[in-house]
C-alpha cells in the first residue's frame, strides 16, 4: 500500500519537473559540472541547464570570485566549442585570465552597454538564439515580469541563462531556478607555504526549486574542483516560491 | 537608316584624371614613369611637361635633363582601362552602345540618340562641354563608320560631324597613321611617299594587299564602311535599387512593414541569384506632402536572407514619421559583398562563429547600439596588462598567438586607482592598504612580477605586481611603479581582483 503511494508520489514528481521547465535528463547523459557534490541538491541531480541561475555578490571581490565560478560552469558549458555571450558593462573581465578557469576566451562576444533596460533587451533577444551555449548578463535591477520573460526564452531555445546581480540593497526575488552568492575564503597553501593559495570560495545555493539548498567550500586546483567542506543549508521560514 | 558613330579621343587621358585627383597640379609638369628593361621611361604626361618637349616613351633621364623641376610619379597599373570605364558608363547617359577603345578613346554608337538633344549638332557639343567641365581635353568626330571618325578624332586638327556619306571625302587629306594600322606599316609607306589617305584610296585592293598586306585594305575598307566593324560595349552593374509606389498614401505600420517584406523578397532574390550579401542598405520613403524620411541599417556579415534584414529594418521603423502618407518606398543598397558559400569548417572551434543565427543576432544588437558594444577579444603578444589581449575586428578572426597562462585577475579596473599602503622597503609586498575607505590587512602575497612597458611602444615606468590575500580571503592585484628610490615615496596602485 504504502510503496504504492510512493511510486504514485514519484511519477507525480517526474511529471511535474517538465512543467517546472527542468529537462527530463537522458540516462545516458554526463553530469554537466561532473561534481557529485553540488549536484546531487538538485533535481534528477544534474546541474540544470536551458534555465535562468541568479548570482549574487556585494562587492567587487566577491563579484570576482562569483565570476571565477561562473566562468568555470560556462567552460563546462562550452566543452563543444560553442559561444557564449557575456554581458559585462564597463568591460571589467579581463580576457586572458579566464583561460585559467577552463575557458577560451576568444569564443566569448562581450557587448558593452551601459543601461540596464537595454541590457535586459539584449539578454532576452541573446536566450532566444539556440546557437547560444550560455547567455551572461550582469545586471542590477530586474523585475520578476522581466526575469520570467527570460525564463521563457530559456525555455524555448535551451541555452543557459546567468544573471549576475551586485546586490547593495534590498533584494527582490526573481523568476531563476537556483540562487548562488558565492564569497571568498582564505585559502590555504598547506605545508607552511609561503604565498597565495589556490583560489577558495565559500558557494552557497541559496535557493533551488525542488531541490535542495546547500552551502560548499571549494578549491580550484588543476582545472578542477576540489570540496573542502559541505554544510546543507537549513532555513527555517518556507521560501517564498515564485515563477 | 545609316548608322552614326561618334569617337571620343582622350589627349591626355591620365593626366587629365591625375589633375582631377589633385587639383594643384594643374600648372605643373608630371610624368608618370614605369620601368622598361632597367631604364625609367616615361608613360603619360601632362600638358606642361608636353610644352616642354617631354614626350611618352622618352627616359625619364632625359627628361629630368630638360626639365629639372619635373615632378615624378610612378605608373598606376591599368588605371587608363579603369577610368575609360568609368567614362564609358558615364556616356551611357547618351547612349545604351557604348566601348572603351585602348589606349585613350571611346566609341559610342549614336545611331537614333542625337535627336533627343536637338540634333547632332548640340549633341556633340553637349557631350564635349560636359567632358570638358569634368577636366578632360578631348577630341570627338562623328562619321558613318567608326574607323572614319576615328580617323578623324585622331588625325583631324579640330572636332567634325561629318554629314551622311560625305566620310569618304572627309579622309582624303589625312595621314594613314589615322587608319590605325601598326608602325612597320606606317615606315613603310612614308618611305614610299604615301603621305595621305587620297595618294592611294583608289588602288586596287589586289595591289595594296601584295605592297602592304591585308591590314591597310581592310582598314580602309572599314574606314569607308565596305566592311562591317562590331565594338563590344559595356554593360554598367545595375545598381542593387527596388522601387515600391503605392495606390493609396501609407500611413500605419503594418503598411510599412508589408513593403519593407516586398522590397526585401526582390532585393534578396536578387542577391541570393548574384552570390551576394548586403552589408548596409537604405530605405527612403517618400510623402504626399514631398518631404522625405530615411532609415538605414548595417550587418556584420554579409547577409541575403530577407527575414533577418527585416528584423534589422522592423527594429527602425519607429523612427519613420509616415504622416501624412507614404507615396513611395525607395531601397537603395549601399554596401555589397560575396557571400561565402556556407561550408562545413574542417576546425570545428570557430564553426560556431561562423553560424548565421549567431550573426544575425549580434546585427540586432549593433543595429540597435552600434558595432562598437560588440566586442570579441584574441590574446596579444604582449606582457603589459593592458595590451596583453586585442579586440578581434571580426567574428572570425584568430591569431597565431595564444593565450599567456600567467596569475591574472578575473575582474579589472579600466584605470588602476591609487591607493595608500603601508609596505616594508624595498620590494616587500604590502602589510596593510586602505582601498574605498576600507582597511585590508595582508595575510599572504606572491610576488613581485616586475612588468616593464615596451619601450618601442611607449614610455613609462616599469610595475612590480603583487598577488595580495587579506584577512577575509579576498584577492587584490596591488602595482608600485617604478624602481626603488630612497628619495621618492613608491606609489601604489589596485589593479584588478582575483577570484
Amino acid at each position: 500500500m504504502l510503496s504504492a503511494k510512493i511510486e504514485i508520489i514519484q511519477r507525480l514528481k517526474r511529471e511535474i519537473l517538465p512543467l517546472e521547465s527542468f529537462k527530463p535528463v537522458k540516462a545516458c547523459s554526463k553530469p554537466l559540472l561532473d561534481f557529485p557534490p553540488i549536484e546531487r541538491s538538485f533535481p534528477q541531480q544534474v546541474f540544470p541547464e536551458g534555465v535562468v541561475h541568479e548570482f549574487l555578490s556585494a562587492s567587487p571581490e566577491d563579484a570576482a570570485a562569483t565570476t571565477g565560478f561562473i566562468s568555470i560552469i560556462l567552460g563546462k558549458l562550452m566543452q563543444e566549442g560553442g559561444v557564449s555571450l557575456w554581458i559585462n558593462p564597463g568591460l571589467n573581465v579581463f580576457p586572458p585570465a579566464l583561460k585559467a578557469f577552463g575557458l577560451e576566451p576568444s569564443m566569448i562576444v562581450f557587448v558593452d552597454i551601459k543601461k540596464e533596460k537595454e541590457r535586459l533587451w539584449v539578454m532576452e533577444e541573446a536566450l532566444k538564439c539556440d546557437r547560444l551555449s550560455a547567455v551572461v548578463g550582469e545586471v542590477q535591477h530586474i523585475s520578476l515580469t522581466e526575469s520570467r520573460k527570460l525564463q521563457l526564452a530559456c525555455e524555448k531555445s535551451r541555452v543557459t541563462g546567468m544573471v549576475l546581480r551586485p546586490v547593495f540593497a534590498k533584494l527582490n526575488t526573481i523568476a531563476a531556478v537556483s540562487r548562488w552568492r558565492v564569497s571568498h575564503h582564505v585559502s590555504d597553501p598547506g605545508d607552511d607555504l609561503p604565498g597565495v593559495g589556490f583560489p577558495c570560495w565559500n558557494v552557497a545555493l541559496e535557493k533551488v526549486r525542488n531541490g535542495k539548498p546547500g552551502s560548499w567550500l571549494l578549491q580550484w586546483h588543476e582545472q578542477r574542483l576540489n570540496l573542502l567542506k559541505q554544510e546543507e543549508i537549513v532555513f527555517t521560514q518556507p521560501l517564498k516560491k515564485v515563477g | 537608316m545609316s548608322r552614326r558613330y561618334m569617337v571620343v579621343w582622350f589627349r591626355h587621358l591620365v593626366a587629365d584624371w591625375f589633375i582631377r585627383q589633385q587639383p594643384h597640379l594643374q600648372d605643373v609638369p608630371f610624368v608618370f614613369v614605369k620601368a622598361d628593361h632597367g631604364r625609367m621611361v616615361i608613360s603619360a604626361a601632362s600638358v606642361p611637361a608636353l610644352q616642354h618637349d617631354i614626350r611618352v616613351n622618352m627616359v625619364l633621364a632625359d627628361a629630368r635633363a630638360i626639365c629639372p623641376a619635373l615632378e615624378v610619379f610612378d605608373e598606376i597599373p591599368s588605371v587608363a582601362e579603369i577610368v575609360l570605364r568609368k567614362l564609358c558608363e558615364w556616356c551611357i547617359q547618351f547612349t545604351p552602345i557604348a566601348a572603351i577603345d585602348l589606349p585613350g578613346g571611346l566609341v559610342l554608337d549614336i545611331t537614333g540618340c542625337a535627336h533627343l538633344w536637338g540634333g547632332e549638332e548640340q549633341y556633340f557639343r553637349k557631350i564635349r562641354q560636359r567632358l570638358s567641365q569634368l577636366g578632360y581635353q578631348v577630341r570627338c568626330a562623328i562619321a558613318d563608320t567608326i574607323g572614319a571618325a576615328w580617323a578623324l578624332s585622331r588625325g583631324g586638327l579640330q572636332d567634325t560631324i561629318i554629314p551622311d556619306g560625305k566620310h569618304r571625302e572627309a579622309m582624303l587629306s589625312l595621314s594613314p597613321a589615322s587608319l590605325r594600322l601598326d608602325l612597320l606599316l606606317l615606315e613603310k609607306m612614308d618611305k614610299l611617299g604615301l603621305y595621305t589617305i587620297q595618294s592611294f584610296i583608289d588602288f586596287p585592293s589586289s595591289i595594296l594587299n601584295r605592297r602592304f598586306g591585308e591590314l591597310l585594305s581592310y582598314r580602309l575598307a572599314q574606314a569607308l564602311g565596305n566592311e562591317e566593324e562590331w565594338i563590344d560595349p559595356i554593360f554598367p552593374v545595375a545598381p542593387y535599387h527596388e522601387y515600391l509606389p503605392s495606390f493609396e498614401p501609407i500611413a500605419t505600420k503594418t503598411g510599412i512593414e508589408i513593403a519593407l517584406e516586398k522590397l526585401l523578397k526582390e532585393i534578396c532574390y536578387r542577391l541570393q541569384k548574384e552570390g551576394k550579401g548586403l552589408r548596409a542598405a537604405s530605405l527612403k520613403i517618400f510623402k504626399t506632402d514631398g518631404s522625405k524620411g530615411e532609415i538605414k541599417i548595417a550587418t556584420n556579415r554579409p547577409s541575403n536572407n530577407a527575414v533577418h534584414l527585416f528584423k534589422l529594418f522592423e527594429l527602425k521603423i519607429e523612427q519613420l514619421d509616415p504622416a501624412p502618407g507614404i507615396e513611395v518606398f525607395l531601397m537603395d543598397v549601399t554596401s555589397v559583398e560575396d557571400t561565402e558559400a556556407l561550408q562545413e569548417s574542417l576546425f570545428g572551434d570557430l564553426q560556431s562563429l561562423k553560424d548565421s543565427h549567431l550573426a544575425e543576432l549580434l546585427d540586432r544588437i549593433s543595429g540597435r547600439f552600434g558595432s562598437n558594444k560588440i566586442l570579441r577579444f584574441l590574446p596579444a603578444p604582449h606582457h603589459w596588462p593592458e595590451r596583453s589581449f586585442a579586440t578581434a575586428n571580426s567574428l572570425s578572426a584568430t591569431t597565431e598567438v595564444s593565450w599567456h597562462f600567467q596569475m591574472r585577475p578575473l575582474r579589472i579596473l579600466k584605470t588602476p586607482e591609487r591607493i595608500q599602503v603601508t609596505a616594508p622597503i624595498p620590494d616587500y609586498p604590502p602589510m596593510v592598504f586602505r582601498y574605498k575607505e576600507k582597511l585590508h590587512r595582508v595575510r599572504k602575497a606572491d610576488g613581485p612580477e616586475r612588468i616593464e612597458i615596451e619601450w618601442w611602444l611607449d614610455g613609462g615606468l616599469p610595475r612590480d605586481y603583487y598577488c595580495i590575500e587579506d584577512e577575509e580571503g579576498k584577492r587584490y592585484w596591488l602595482f608600485r611603479t617604478g624602481l626603488y628610490d630612497s628619495e621618492v615615496l613608491p606609489v601604489w596602485f589596485i589593479h584588478g581582483f582575483f577570484a
